[in-house]
């Protein structure tokens, strides 16, 4: 351990702030500044109200010049908040930012304590901690580094495709990777959207054909992130692009390989068409997919044995595709790296699996849907050619609505999915007027804030949708009356007019909620992101950073961070872009000094910290024999730190004496 | 695998089939009872609605002996009994206030309950512990062609669904299908049975009742397999005076544990099939003969 006595002419500013109530009523503040003006080197301690307000922070600049202060101590709320503020009025006020130091006695002491004599105790010895470690600090610089004007964005739904359309429109370099064969997400399922009922085709391929013919977006379909390196403003990114059997170059989506497949019929389950068509193993998703290319299903193809090449099949396809030659059964998948400054995340979600509440009978009885099946039911480019025939070939008489299936539940997941409401709304609509059927809601609540929601429910009402209160209980085919045999019993409790009603249907539609996508955890930990309890993405503060993630330069868009409807996904993939353009026309990023660097006196050359290092950011210089730190490479995680065994690795901010002083300050009576 | 078995009044009464068929069937599988001495009621019934705290005073009795007999387990083949352990069990960590009244109240006779019993149902010890390849290796007359309506009461799974869903429980199902007997698609599996409506409001017991058991003449059944007295004796019991009301329905109500016992070939006066109301004459083919 390196040791250094503090300065003698040591001048303390101490602040603690009250943060309105937030910390004064827990926290006795001016016992605080009473007791911390009796410690050494503190020259003048003080009580605010609200230190991060501008009197607040003139405070400080005026108090170092009046008092001749070396540094400054504010204990009020999280770094994460407030600690470039007050490192700025610290540099204004004439001082070297890195002269200050933050304690959170908020989110530490008073909204977790109780007791107001404790609180007001710990904060006493989180303070004297923070005077005895600043005497030790340092004047520090911060780091400029160039960023990279290129962006990533993970998602290819509505909300990727507007982030990278608003990117690309500002003149930005885009890569859009998108997990699928085709972008456009569940809105290009969607047969209209409400409350306009505008088809969502009409309004999002447009912007598809857009990515997919952009100079400035490189579009990468059927690929998935591996791997993401680096920091903000430098990130590498290792992208695995899947085999599609057929070559991006040389496909020129004539689809005569689809005609001319040894299949005559579609036989396979059709994704895109929610399983309620077929495709054959050579397939378009769907006729405005993007890019507008086919793709081999190697599990079904016949020229592969599970997944395998076998080339036992005749290849109709590769002789329709003539010279074109774009068909490549030999394709294999390909790795490749991407140099991004900044990555919007937009993954989106997956709906809740219907399965999970087995007495409403999805799987069980063909006639009960889940709402994007429907979606796909009333398309007119759907399997019905937007007829609506139960998988029976009947047409309803009756269709039921269940909301809330996998929202708003206790057994399930517990969150309103925010689109239901208005979803089932549009599908009563839609329902109605492709069948004629009579149409029953069942919600709990109906929720419909947004422009034009409401009266859109009104207009729902005049046209004579019935709408009954009450969570279902079950959707039976146990029949008590002649005119209930052979159908559907929604069996519920009508909670306005006070009785149980059984109510016969020929069609059940399950709104199913909106979650986190299965593989949201990994994805996670892929960009160093937090999911919220629920499972969705964390953003950096829910009102004030709703687009920023807590990791520099990753960004977030769409209904990966919680349930959203269109509107709002756009809204928040361009926020997301403006966001990432700040970051690049600013042209470089700061960089917090915290790295490590060596004390090559005292270096024995042991090596050992280098292969700890994650980021690779040390390097062993074979001259010298010493290790030597990259300090742009260098993110500050101080496990070099620790396991030096000579001690001649130090980080900045975290020097010994720094971090011993805090102890002991914690420690002391 | 050993357990500490508790009867309640009902497999010795009015149940008395139930037991009769359960106890060999278990011992045939190498399920080890051994009855809990000195049991007493297990607060259910009128106990549960008039008084809480004392019918899971009761209970926890029970339960304290359990703990104090040196077995790990305890077995409750009534779905009443196994409900109000269970809840007994429940409250006990759950409130601190019903946990000092059930210690004082046990500690005043010498008892002493830590609340870590494990209280199981015989259907999920042979189901999980047993397993059903094991069931299987026993089974010496396949039931095939018999059309079972599996049905599980109430109190098995909720609110406690230690075990199986709430709504949809199938662990009987597949017991059942294991014996080769062909189970039924039957959506009134966890409904009323009437519990003690036949007796108090006949009117609205002997409609459910009638719900029941004519669910299952429409889907083709010849018997429904139950795990609860009550359920069996509703069904069954009552069967002549609902008869009266809708015209009868005359499917009879067994035990699992009966059908188990005539797969595994075990005799016949050995499994209570001739106590039922409704007489239940269906026989492996092989045993016909």
């Amino acid at each position: 351990m390196r040791t250094g006595s503090a300065p003698h002419n040591l001048r303390i500013g101490f602040y603690v702030c009250h943060c309105g109530h937030n910390i004064a009523a827990m926290v006795d503040c001016p016992e605080v500044a009473r007791y911390v003006e009796r410690l050494p080197g503190v020259a003048l301690s003080r009580d605010y109200k609200y230190m991060c307000s501008d009197p607040g922070q003139e405070l400080i600049q005026k108090d170092i010049r009046e008092f001749q202060l070396n540094r400054v101590v504010v204990a009020s709320c999280s770094p994460l908040l407030h600690e470039h503020t007050f490192r700025a009025a610290t540099e204004a006020g004439g001082l070297n930012p890195f002269f200050f130091h933050m304690v959170n006695i908020r989110e530490h002491d008073s909204w977790v304590h109780t007791d107001r004599k404790e609180a007001t105790e710990k904060a006493k010895a989180l303070a004297r901690a923070a005077i005895g470690r600043v005497a030790h600090h340092r004047a520090l610089e911060v780091k400029r580094v160039p960023i990279h004007p290129d962006v990533l964005v993970v998602g290819g739904g509505i909300a990727g495709i507007h982030a990278a359309l608003t990117l690309a429109h500002a003149g930005k370099k885009v890569f859009l990777v998108e997990r699928e064969p085709s972008i456009g997400g569940h809105m290009a399922k969607f047969d209209k959207t409400f409350p306009t009922l505008d088809c969502a085709a009409c309004i999002l391929t447009p912007k598809m054909s857009e990515v997919g013919s952009h100079p400035n977006i490189t579009l990468w379909s059927f690929s998935e992130v591996t791997q993401v390196d680096g920091y903000v403003g430098n990130y590498t990114v290792t992208v695995r692009r899947k085999a599609r059997y057929v070559n991006e170059d040389l496909c020129t989506g004539c689809q005569e390989c689809i005609a001319n497949c040894v299949y005559k019929e579609p036989k396979f389950n059709d994704e895109f068409n929610e399983g309620l068509g077929r495709r054959k193993p050579v397939y378009i998703p769907f006729p405005q997919a993007t890019p507008q290319m086919v793709l081999i299903d190697p599990e079904v193809c016949l020229n592969f044995k599970r997944g395998v090449l076998t080339d036992k099949c005749k290849k109709t396809c590769v002789e329709a595709c003539g010279e074109k030659k774009a068909i490549d059964f030999k394709q294999q998948e390909e790795v490749r790296e991407l140099k991004v400054g900044t990555i919007i995340v937009a993954t989106g979600f997956q709906t809740f699996d219907a399965r999970r509440i087995p007495q409403y009978g999805y799987g069980l009885f063909p006639n009960v849907y889940t709402a994007l099946e429907v979606e796909r039911l009333i398309n007119a480019s759907g399997p019905t050619g937007g007829e609506v025939l139960l998988r029976d070939g009947r047409q309803p008489k009756a269709i039921g609505i269940i909301h809330c299936v996998g929202s708003r539940d206790l057994k399930t997941n517990r969150w309103c999915s925010r689109v239901c409401c208005m979803y089932s709304l549009k599908l009563a609509h839609l329902l109605h007027e492709h069948s004629q059927a009579e149409i029953y809601n069942f919600y709990i609540d109906m929720r419909t804030p947004g422009k034009g929601y409401e009266e859109f429910y009104d207009k729902l009402l005049a046209e004579g949708v019935q709408f009954i209160r009450g969570r279902v209980g079950e959707v039976t085919d146990w029949a008590m009356t002649p005119e209930e045999e052979g159908r559907l019993v929604l069996r519920v409790e009508d909670t306005l007019a006070g009785f149980v009603r059984r109510i016969p249907v020929d069609m059940v539609v399950l709104s199913t909620g909106l979650e986190p996508q299965k593989d949201a955890q990994e994805v996670r930990r892929l960009f160093n992101m937090s999911c919220g309890s629920e499972g969705f993405f964390l953003e950096r503060h829910p009102k004030l950073a709703p687009v920023n993630t807590f990791t520099d330069g990753i960004f977030l868009a769409g209904a990966c961070q919680g349930p959203r409807d269109i509107p709002d996904s756009v809204a928040q993939a361009g926020a997301a872009a403006a966001e990432a353009m700040a970051l690049i026309d600013r042209g470089h990023i700061e960089q917090e000094p915290n790295t490590a660097h060596i004390l090559e006196d005292e270096c024995s050359g042991c090596k050992s910290c280098i292969p700890l290092c994650p980021y690779t950011a040390i390097t062993f210089d074979e001259d010298r024999q010493k290790a030597s730190v990259n300090e742009a490479l260098c993110k500050g995680c101080g496990t070099c730190v620790a396991s030096c065994p000579s001690g001649s690795m130090v980080q900045h901010l975290f020097e010994d004496e720094e971090v011993f002083s805090e102890i002991e300050g914690v420690l002391a009576d | 695998m050993k357990f500490s078995y508790f009867p309640g009044c009902s497999l010795k009464g009015l149940g008395r089939a139930y037991e009769e068929s359960l106890l060999p069937v278990l011992r045939h599988l190498g399920v080890e009872l051994e009855e809990l001495p000195d049991w007493n009621c297990c607060g259910a019934t009128a106990y549960m609605a008039e008084d809480e705290v004392k019918a899971c005073v009761l209970a926890a009795r029970n339960l304290a002996l359990c703990e104090s007999s040196g077995n790990q387990q305890l077995m409750a083949p009534c779905a009443a009994c196994y409900l109000v352990l269970n809840k007994t069990k429940h409250y006990f960590h759950e409130y601190p206030a019903m946990r000092k009244t059930i210690q004082h109240a046990l500690g005043a006779v010498g008892l002493n309950y830590g609340g870590d019993t494990p209280v199981r149902h015989p259907l999920d010890v042979l189901v999980n512990d047993v397993g059903l390849e094991a069931i299987k290796q026993k089974v010496r007359y396949p039931l095939k062609g018999l059309k079972i309506a599996p049905y599980y009461g109430c109190q098995l799974v909720r609110p406690y669904s230690t075990f199986d869903d709430q709504y949809n429980p199938t662990t009987m199902d597949r017991l059942l299908e294991a014996l080769g007997a062909n189970v039924v698609r039957y959506p009134l599996k966890t409904k009323c049975c009437g519990g003690s409506l036949t007796g108090t409001v006949p009117k609205a017991g002997m409609r459910l009742v009638y719900i029941l058991l004519n669910e299952a003449r429409k889907r083709g059944a010849d018997c429904l397999a139950t795990v609860c007295p009550l359920c069996q004796f509703n069904l069954d019991a009552y069967h002549a005076q609902m008869s009266a009301r809708y015209g009868p329905v005359p499917i009879p109500t067994v035990y699992f544990s009966q059908l188990m016992g005539l797969a595994f070939g075990l005799s016949e006066p050995e499994l209570g099939l001739r106590r039922s109301a409704v007489a239940f004459n269906w026989r492996p083919a092989e045993v016909a003969a």
